[in-house]
């Protein structure tokens, strides 16, 4: 038995090793647009901030100058402590609307508190202060709560940069389902596959992901935690199991079956029980987004072409939203309920447009051909998506007033299905 | 790295003896070098089936029936092979069939794979019509993350859009 045990963990050595993708494959960022008016920032380097291994502020700056909205004013090497207040019309001569100074303090043990302090050079106010403890392997993870402060205080919105992000990776007949901080940066893998993977969704709470896998050889819906790697069938029924999207309280689940016939809307618990139909159509209902507003919003083709509905998530029953055009699909609405991003065919091109709500004006944000599933960032500022650049799948963001635009690829690989996670709690 | 694998391995086999055979042999290995994120490895089956189903000779050991863009209706040519698969589901009760509908690469990811289980419908369908029982066979899609050909041309497009009917053990 130990003999043959042996033997078999051999084996499966083998098999992971060649499973594995060739090399950490890692998310690298490049902008093609930004903003039109860059708001000049400076961020300095903390004092003290030498004794880190590795650099906070660098972090800091990194996310805001890829927000598109801040460009960096340099003061080089000089760090400007927060215990002290700068010569702010000076910093103003430099051409910086704003200033952050900061200092880290050494506490004993590896452990260290970073303060910091932000400056608005016109009207010599300070915005806000604040301290956050940190371990010396913390650096990027505090770089980034700094930059969302920065962000919030000077856009008046929260920022994106704690956020996580999930997508899959093909390589050669490789799938990979993977989470990254919103850089890129800390990519690590939840779920290697033979076989395809598609629509992962996020829990609310950022712990889980729930996503179709195609192991069984066909579609089924798994519900996986994240830090354990457990993870729980949650739709094996006959026929396909697609398209899950969580509730906004992270209870239930609204997904697509065809158990009962063509592809429609059911809604269950997270654990998978309780299944019961959302609606009933004549056609195909599917890619359902349950939005903050108590609406489903999704695709059907009841009306002769795919265009998006919703329903309330209590059912009832549906309203036509979009209008323009004979291909609508894959609905996402903003986590403030004004905005709707979806994909559009415009002259046979594939591309991300947003919808007002209110005032039912439509914009396409792109000029590419092959965009799919778009995510918003938690504050609707960006929308994240699938497309493809030399023949290759790619992630790329735009703003959702279609200025900013950034593109994020992987080393020899095809990425696609991004989903962009939500506020860390 | 060696200490983390071994206890890894060591419940993926613990798994993998426990499996019912329709749990899939997913367990966790250990990744530290993410953020909180434990990697998992899907299983897959796969099998083999009768010799009829897999002789080049016998009409059998094709699976495909091939759809025109946009439309969902089995054309003239593939009815004789609708007709000898459903022939062998009537003659083989216990057999089991899954029918995977499959779709061009254009488009939402999602709807296509509404669009491949409209496929699959049909096929599954036509067999019921020729007395092959509903219990029998499981219609699904794989929309269009399975495709055979992988140009984005016309020709692979159509080689894309259909249905294959796999038996017990093949799937």
């Amino acid at each position: 038995m130990t003999r043959i045990l042996t033997a078999f963990r051999l084996l499966l050595v083998l098999a992971l090793a060649g499973f594995a993708l060739g090399a950490r494959a890692q998310l690298s960022i490049e902008i093609t647009g930004a903003g039109a008016s860059r708001f000049p920032v400076i961020i300095p380097i903390f004092q003290n901030e030498g004794q880190l291994p590795n650099s906070v502020t660098d972090v800091v700056r990194a996310d805001l100058d890829r927000s598109g909205l801040f460009s960096l004013v340099d003061l080089g090497p000089l760090a400007l402590p927060e215990s002290v207040v700068p010569d702010l019309p000076a910093l103003r001569g430099r051409g910086a609307d704003a200033v952050l100074t900061g200092s880290v303090i050494a506490q004993g043990g590896g452990r260290y508190e970073v303060r910091f302090r932000l400056f608005d050079t016109q009207t010599q106010m300070e915005l806000g202060a604040m301290a956050l403890p940190m371990m010396a392997s913390q650096n990027r993870l505090v770089g980034h709560r700094i930059a969302d402060f920065v962000y919030e205080k000077l856009t008046g919105q929260p920022g994106y940069f704690s956020t996580r992000i999930a997508y899959v990776i093909k390589s050669g007949t490789n799938f990979e389902l993977q989470v990254a901080d919103a850089d890129g940066m800390n990519a690590a893998t939840a779920l290697r596959s033979r076989e395809p993977i598609i629509s992962p969704s996020w829990s609310p709470d950022g712990q889980r992901l729930a996503y179709v896998s195609f192991e069984q050889k066909k579609p089924i819906i798994y519900v996986h935690t994240l830090a354990t790697g457990q993870r729980r069938v949650v739709a094996n029924f006959k026929g396909s199991n697609s398209a899950p999207t969580w509730a906004p309280d992270g209870n239930q689940l609204a997904v697509v079956l065809t158990k009962d016939g063509q592809s429609q809307l059911y809604v269950l618990n997270a654990d998978g029980s309780g299944v019961r139909r959302l609606a009933s159509s004549s056609g195909i209902d599917t890619e359902p987004f349950w939005g903050n507003d108590s609406n489903i919003y999704f695709t059907s083709d009841r009306g002769g072409s795919p265009q998006i509905y919703r329903i309330s998530a209590g059912g009832g029953s549906a309203q036509r939203v979009t209008f323009d055009g004979s291909y609508n699909v894959s609905p996402r609405l903003s986590a403030d309920g004004t905005l709707l991003a979806f994909i559009t065919r415009n002259a046979g091109r594939f591309q991300v447009a947003v919808q007002d709500l209110a005032t039912r004006q439509t914009t396409i944000l792109t000029d590419s051909a092959r965009d799919e599933s778009p995510s918003f960032a938690p504050n609707g500022r960006m929308i994240l998506y699938a497309t493809e650049s030399g023949g290759r799948g790619v992630l790329a963001a735009v703003s959702s007033d279609g200025r900013i635009k950034q593109r994020l690829t992987v080393q020899a690989a095809d990425v696609r299905e991004p989903a962009w996670g939500p506020q860390p709690r | 790295m060696k200490k983390l694998v071994i206890p890894a391995l060591l419940s993926l086999i613990l798994a993998a003896c426990s499996s019912t055979g329709t749990d899939n042999a997913a367990t966790k290995v250990e990744d530290r070098s993410g953020a909180g994120v434990a990697t998992v490895t899907a299983g897959s089956a796969s099998g083999s089936g009768i010799a009829a189903l897999t002789d080049p000779n016998n009409i059998l050991s094709k699976r495909s029936v091939f759809f025109d863009f946009d439309s969902y209706v089995i054309k003239s040519e593939a009815k004789p092979l609708v007709e000898a698969h459903a022939r062998f589901l009537v003659q083989n009760p216990q057999m089991k069939m899954l029918i995977q509908g499959n779709t061009d690469e254009r488009g939402s990811r999602e709807y296509n794979l509404a669009l491949g289980q409209k496929r699959a419908d049909v096929v599954k369908q036509a067999l019921m019509l020729l007395g092959a029982k509903e219990a029998q066979i499981e219609s699904v899609s794989l929309g269009e993350e399975k495709p055979r050909c992988d140009d984005a041309s016309e020709a692979c497009y159509a080689e894309n859009r259909r249905g294959d009917m796999l038996y017990s053990g093949e799937f």
